[in-house]
């Protein structure tokens, strides 16, 4: 196992270099980011330049993959423009940790992206909770109670939110949750935001603004993955071993929630493994709507400020994460199912 | 089987040698989705759906989906406006016709541009195998690592704001039509070209693959007129079920701001700062969000009779 380990993180390696190669390569032509600092006041051409040559953007792009990468400490670079490299780098690149500099805000990177991460991780922790306990619910009770009415509601309802776009039903449980219960003077729920500024960012009152954010997300994912449950509920009930359990005369009720439950949950873990990395992706449309100050908001803005860095961040972040899931999606598969022996 | 010169054998067969004539595998494919009630029912919608796009064009003429009259901002629904108005006073009933048309050849478009590359990747990859194969594949899981979303954004702006306006038919369109056509075909093309590949692993060590070679049949042939039609099944459901993911995509990047932009009107691009609008006027950002709705729905519904029709084992969840 501890070989597998090593051998599927020395495949990871690779691969991200791979993808950070893509994505620099795509970065190039995001747009001028310098065109972009002066704010109100036009840049003069000799700051132009000079701006250019101190962000190195004046560098081909091997030699600004090299320093991203690597970073540029370890060698000189011409910063005043005479031709002549004498001011040492300060960037230690991103193999030792350093992302480097926000171009838009001067922030480090890692500074940048730590502020709003939390954000991002509590809107989506929270959905896939609210996933995986309702399925679990749901896709039990439709496989106990195959053809039964609501087993065939799940099923309408499953192809229904998985074509869902997420602004669609975020747009709709706002305007019913958020506008018209406030119209008809129920309790109503905030729509933007994460807290209200009077009152402050209390717990309360980020729960408060988190329901529909996580409803929202949830419903799309939520039919999918009960079909999930209830097929491999309905494979496990018809084992042999349950009927074994059932002759022996176990109580129904640890048959389905011991013996059954616990190998139908097994296939789950893959889906939520692969999934979980993915909903950050899923967060940029859900955060612009909702305006949550998350991830997925932040690379909205530093991309159309093109600010390489942090969106450079932000994606290898994301890629990073897709790679670990999946490693660790393998490793606590074979730990739960002791079937599986991967190869060494 | 006797040949036709010879008619009177066949009157003499004994009657159960006389039963219907063997259904060749669409046939059969047929019957299999004439039973899929919901395939039948999404087929019924998407045609609909097409009548309504390219049918409401006879209706109202582009102009009139791109006239605006300031005076009648955000008016809600009524008889001369059905659907209402938008925030500039086009009528939004004549702009879901028309970026509908939009909406549904971005979606068929960009599925042809994803599977001429997912076919290529993965035949490529399947048939030769070796170094290629894992030079390709590569490649795939490295595209498949990022998800589309962003791939999406960050191509939208490396390709963004450099073709110009394209003249076809009469109708002025938008340049950034084509540029999501190509961003949407290139971000979404490795999940076809891991199927093909697969299909190509298996199929090349058939034995009239063999035969083929044999016969020193060259590689292209072998390829394209040899594997290709057996592992078309396939990728027609795939394709099928890509024209939805891509009508979803163009939704999301206009939505976001970065796709087509007006005056030629998207679904997607209808609905980007609709949001600001939730409480004022919510037919701007219903309509839209519900004809995507129905677009998906049907066609993920026939892309689930389509896979029963053609592969009896492989149901899906």
């Amino acid at each position: 196992m501890g070989r597998y380990i090593i051998k599927r993180l020395l495949q990871g390696i690779p691969l991200l270099f791979f993808i950070s190669i893509i994505l620099f390569v795509l970065m190039m032509n995001m747009g001028d980011p310098v065109a972009t600092m002066g704010g109100r006041r036009v840049t003069r051409a000799s700051d132009y330049e000079r701006l250019r040559r101190q962000l190195g953007l004046d560098k081909p792009i091997y030699t600004q993959y090299l320093y991203w990468l690597i970073g540029n400490d370890w060698t000189k670079t011409d910063v005043d423009g005479d031709g002549i490299a004498e001011t040492p780098g300060t960037r230690r690149g991103v193999l030792r940790g350093d992302f480097g500099v926000s171009l838009v805000t001067r922030k480090p990177v890692l500074q940048v992206i730590g502020e709003r991460l939390p954000n991002t991780l509590i809107l989506m922790l929270a959905s896939e909770f609210v996933i995986i306990v309702g399925s679990l619910l749901v896709g039990v009770y439709s496989a106990l109670r195959q053809y039964s009415v609501l087993d065939h509601i799940v099923t309408a309802f499953s192809f229904i939110g998985y074509s869902m776009p997420i602004f669609f039903i975020a747009l709709l449980s706002m305007y019913v949750f958020g506008v018209l219960f406030k119209r008809w003077g129920l309790p109503y729920l905030p729509t933007v935001g994460m807290f209200d500024p009077q009152a402050g960012k209390t717990a309360a009152q980020v729960l408060w603004h988190m329901v529909l954010p996580v409803l929202s997300i949830s419903i799309i994912s939520f039919a999918a993955y009960s079909r999930y449950i209830r097929s491999t509920m309905l494979e496990v009930l018809g084992q042999d071993y349950i009927r074994t359990a059932r002759a022996k005369g176990l109580p129904r009720r640890e048959v389905v929630y011991v013996h059954a439950l616990k190998n139908a949950s097994l296939p789950i873990v893959t889906v939520v493994g692969l999934d979980l990395p993915l909903l950050l992706g899923g967060a940029v449309v859900t955060e612009r709507i909702f305006a949550w100050p998350g991830m997925g908001r932040l690379f909205l803005d530093h991309v159309s400020r093109s600010d390489l860095p942090v969106v450079m961040g932000i994606l290898m972040m994301i890629a990073t994460a897709v790679v670990v899931f999946q490693i660790l999606t393998d490793i606590v598969y074979a730990w739960l199912d002791p079937r599986i022996r991967y190869e060494k | 089987m006797q040949t036709s010169s010879q008619p009177t054998p066949v009157m003499l067969l004994p009657a159960d040698e006389l039963e219907t004539p063997p259904l060749s595998p669409g046939q059969l494919a047929w019957r299999r989705f004439r039973r899929h009630k919901m395939a039948l029912f999404g087929a019924v919608v998407l045609i609909l759906l097409f009548v309504y796009a390219f049918g409401g064009a006879l209706i109202f003429p582009e102009s009139y989906a791109n006239y605006t009259d300031t005076s009648l901002r955000l008016s809600p629904p009524s008889a001369k406006h059905p659907f209402g108005t938008d925030t500039i006073g086009r009528d939004v009933l004549a702009r879901t016709i028309y970026g509908g048309q939009i909406s549904l050849i971005i979606g068929l478009l960009a599925v042809s541009i994803e599977s001429l590359i997912g076919i290529l990747v993965g035949a490529l990859a399947g048939y030769y195998g070796g170094f290629l194969d894992s030079l390709l594949m590569r490649i795939t899981e490295a595209m498949l690592n990022i998800p589309e979303i962003f791939l999406l954004i960050v191509m939208a702006k490396f390709f963004g704001g450099r073709i110009p306006e394209i003249h076809l038919l009469g109708r002025v369109f938008s340049g950034s039509v084509i540029v999501i056509v190509v961003i949407i075909g290139l971000t979404s093309w490795m999940y076809l070209a891991r199927i093909v590949r697969a299909e190509f692993l298996s199929i090349k060590e058939n034995e009239f693959v063999l035969a083929a070679r044999a016969t020193g049949t060259s590689n292209f042939e072998i390829i394209f007129r040899h594997i290709l039609p057996n592992s078309i099944a396939p990728i027609i459901v795939s394709a099928t079920l890509g024209v939805a993911n891509a009508i979803l995509a163009e939704a999301y990047i206009s939505f976001l701001g970065l796709g087509v932009q007006p005056p030629t009107a998207t679904w997607g691009n209808m609905l980007d700062g609709a949001n600001n609008y939730l409480e004022s006027a919510p037919w701007l950002w219903f309509f839209p969000g519900l004809l995507i709705l129905l677009t998906v729905l049907s066609i993920n519904f026939l892309g689930d009779g389509l896979r029963d029709a053609f592969d009896p084992h492989s149901r899906a969840v």
